[in-house]
């Protein structure tokens, strides 16, 4: 009998667009979904990732068009090739989901998160930090005689890494907005 | 039958409620009244056109609406209070949503400025019940009423279909509004896809055409997609002389008398229709969704088959079973193209190997997988539903059942020709589904024969419902298979907990005669084997309300059954056979 020879991903349309089914090794995903801004839409989208057992790293959510009354929500999760198929094809389906896009797949992009940290130190410490911040291009928006308050913007990655310098210098709280992502380029 | 409403006109939003209910052609509401719905009831009341059935509990109404909706191809339409009346519905909810029926149930709010006060009734509705519906909504707002109501009849219609719910606060009823006529073309933005990709079909016919072992799987979405997708369907096997199986979903979509007809398949399916799907070498899925008690063990599912599936809904695709071929789109579309496809080809399949194929098939058949120990003292409860197909198979008949043993033997032993006969809770296995499910039927149907196969533990958890019977003279059958047992969970124990019956027998019963007899209808019981087609034919010709209590067997065992973590090809045919031991892996499933 012949082989039966589809291309994967034949059709954005199609359901056929797995990649390789057979890997089973979780990967990480940054999806962005554009949903009516209605009420309940946020409990929707988290109440099927609660429901059905898949992982939030990281949500944003923010009205992104206010004559439309679209949010764009930024959802960063990990799962094998075929769980991720399965949260693409459940977002797709609920209602006031305009549009899911996988920005893992669809070429590249950009992700950024903005944090806040606020360091305590004194003495060769407290330079210390000012030095660090200002290697990682940060910003000092508030500062008292014992305490800094530094603004980062950048991945997720560059996020953690500041982070963890920081700890030994004083590190006592930080907030962090999540991730903002867009597809590089002109296409989508 | 829809009578003209006039557009434009500001009304209250009670009667907002009832002229969008009377312009999407509703003539039968399932319902219960309560503080919540009161102005809604008020327009109820003054009106002709659509007729009110008082339920007796509402879980009674949802499953009375989805009895209506399958039996019919009509929505189902369930109006119930804040509160405790919307809570009652959620397990109808979930059984619709789980068997993609389409039901439109609006609940009543305490006022808008009482939300989030803890008032009196107050629930959490629309929170209670996102998982449970395919959306849901609730109208802070009398100009859109209208408009949210005619988009959730939509909503459960178009695409894969399922519970939708309009939760409406009573101020929102109160307060005057504009109505918003129906639109002809909704210009709303939910619209699924339907046609099919013609790449990939052409791909599923290469494959069909190729295949030598092959097998049809259909289901639910069959009987969904509307009457043509069956009659395509059947077009399909007879050009093709391809074996169909169905699912507990799909039963009559394919005529039981048909020549190619395998039986149901799955956990309590025939030996032919299971090894058949093991076997194969070409799956064709139609409008299924690969569930657990189809599969058995995922792993050795089918191994040796290019599986092809059709579905309206892209999420079953790929979820449990990963297949060569996925193709989203509506049933009746897309075999309509296939057909065309194939012909246009030359029809062309493996003829000859096709008739090796069914000589497999028939060896298979000759095991007579449904056979049974019949009985001359007792009656067996498969006795009973072949006697009861027996006599009623030719009739304009629909069948509801509860859940449990009764169930698996009414699918085993109950044969339907058409889509739309047999209404069972399947996904959800809801006890208490079938009596409420045959009232809806009923109200529908009023000329034909209904009956509920039903086991006495489940048909204990909605019998308030006799009252409704007797309110609207419905004359449904309560075909009651008594085995004093909790039968499926006492079958389990004996398989998988070492005979330890804990709790799974039906003490304290009622008689169900004087029962009936409490109520004003009739009541038969059947002890003997000999007595029963007497028995049965005496309920066929009763014109009112029946309750039959059939004394059965109380320890007879449902085969065949693929036991939990087993795979189709190691099914079990009954229960002394040596193999018969279930692995601790897979007592775990459900
Ligand atoms: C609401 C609900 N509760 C519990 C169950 C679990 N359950 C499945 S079958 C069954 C026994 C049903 O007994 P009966 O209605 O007498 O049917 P039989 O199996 O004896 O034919 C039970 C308890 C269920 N399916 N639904
Ligand atoms: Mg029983």
């Amino acid at each position: 009998m012949q082989k039966l020879s589809l291309k994967k991903g034949v059709s954005r349309k199609s359901a056929y667009n797995l990649r390789d089914p057979k890997n089973d090794k979780p990967e990480r995903h940054t999806l962005a979904i554009l949903v009516d801004n209605e009420s309940g839409v946020l409990a929707r989208v988290i109440g099927l990732f609660s429901g059905r057992g898949y992982n939030i790293d990281s949500l944003t959510v923010a009205e992104v068009d206010h004559t439309g009354n679209l949010s764009r929500i930024t959802i960063v999760t990990s799962g094998t090739p075929s769980v991720i198929e399965q949260i693409k094809a459940q977002l797709s389906r609920m209602i006031p989901v305009h549009d899911v896009h996988d920005l893992t797949v669809e070429g590249k992009s950009v992700e950024r998160e903005l944090a806040l940290f606020k360091v305590f130190a004194k003495g060769e410490k407290r330079v210390e930090s000012l030095r660090l911040a200002d290697v990682f291009r940060a910003k000092v928006v508030d500062s008292t005689l014992a305490s800094f308050t530094f603004e980062l913007t950048g991945t997720p990655e560059k996020i953690d890494a500041f982070a963890d310098l920081m700890v030994p210098l004083g590190l006592k709280e930080i907030a962090r907005t999540g991730v903002a992502a867009l597809a590089r380029g002109g296409g989508n | 039958m829809s009578k003209e409403v006039n557009p434009q006109k500001i009304t209250s939003g009670a009667e907002i409620v009832v002229n969008a209910l009377i312009d999407q052609g509703v003539d039968t509401i399932f319902g219960y009244p309560g503080g919540a719905v009161l102005p809604i009831y008020d327009e109820i009341f003054k009106q002709t056109t659509i007729k009110h059935v008082l339920v007796r509990h509402e879980q009674g109404a949802v499953h009375a609406a989805e009895g209506y909706a399958r039996s019919t191809g009509r929505p189902g339409v369930v109006l119930v209070t804040s509160g405790p009346g919307a809570t009652n519905a959620v397990t109808g909810l979930t059984d619709a949503l789980m068997d993609s029926i389409p039901i439109v149930v609006l609940t009543g709010q305490v006022p808008t400025f009482m939300i989030g006060n803890d008032a009196f009734q107050e629930a959490d509705t629309v929170g209670i019940t996102r998982p449970c519906t395919k959306h849901n909504w609730l109208v802070k707002d009398t100009d859109i009423l209208a408009e949210i109501i005619h988009e959730a009849f939509h909503v459960s219609m178009t695409g894969r279909p399922g519970p939708v719910l309009v939760d409406i606060p009573k101020d929102v009823q109160f307060a005057a509004g504009k109505y918003q006529k129906r639109k002809k073309h909704p210009n709303n933005r939910y619209a699924p896809q339907t046609v099919p990709s013609d790449q990939l079909l052409l791909r599923a016919v290469e494959a069909f055409e190729n295949s030598k072992k092959p097998i049809l799987y259909t289901g639910g979405g069959v009987v969904n997609s509307g009457d043509q997708a069956s009659n395509l369907i059947r077009k399909l096997i007879a050009e093709s002389n391809f074996p169909i199986t169905s699912t507990l979903m799909g039963l009559g979509c394919y005529p039981a008398s048909g020549k190619n007809w395998l039986g149901m398949l799955g956990m309590h399916g025939t030996y032919e229709a299971n090894m058949a799907m093991h076997d194969c070498d070409f799956m064709f899925c139609i409008g299924a969704r690969f569930d657990d008690r189809i599969t058995g063990k995922t792993d050795e599912f089918s191994p040796n088959s290019i599986k092809v599936h059709i579905d309206i809904d892209p999420s079953s695709i790929n979820k449990n079973i990963l297949v060569d071929i996925g193709i989203i789109g509506d049933i009746e579309v897309s075999i309509e193209k296939f057909l065309k496809l194939w012909k246009d080809r030359g029809s062309k399949r493996n003829t000859k190997e096709l008739k090796s194929w069914w000589k497999e098939i028939e060896n298979w058949k000759e095991i007579d997988c449904l056979n049974f120990n019949n009985s001359t003292k007792v009656i067996k409860p498969q006795y009973a539903l072949q006697t009861l197909e027996k006599l009623t198979k030719k009739m304009d008949r629909y069948v509801t059942t509860e859940v449990g043993q009764h169930q698996m033997w009414a699918a085993q032993f109950m044969g339907f020709e058409e889509p739309r006969r047999w209404m069972t809770s399947g996904g959800l296995g809801t006890m208490g589904y079938g009596f409420p499910a045959s009232i809806g039927v009923q109200i529908a149907h009023p000329k034909s024969l209904v009956i509920n196969v039903a086991g006495e533990a489940s048909w204990l958890m909605n019998m308030q419902e006799l009252g409704t019977t007797v309110q609207y003279k419905l004359p449904v059958k309560q075909f009651i298979i008594n085995n004093q047992r909790l039968g499926m969970v006492r079958q389990w124990q004996e398989l998988l907990h070492g005979g330890r019956y804990s709790h799974s027998w039906s003490d304290a019963l009622p008689d169900f005669v004087k029962l009936a007899e409490a109520y004003g209808i009739k009541g038969i019981r059947c002890e003997k084997p000999d007595e029963l087609e007497e028995s049965i034919m005496e309920m066929i010709q009763y014109d009112g309300p029946v309750i039959f209590d059939c004394v059965v067997e109380k320890h007879e065992n449902c085969f065949p059954m693929i036991p939990s973590g087993k795979a189709h090809n190691e099914m079990i045919l009954e229960a002394n056979q040596p193999e018969n031991k279930i692995e601790k892996s897979g007592a775990v499933l459900v």
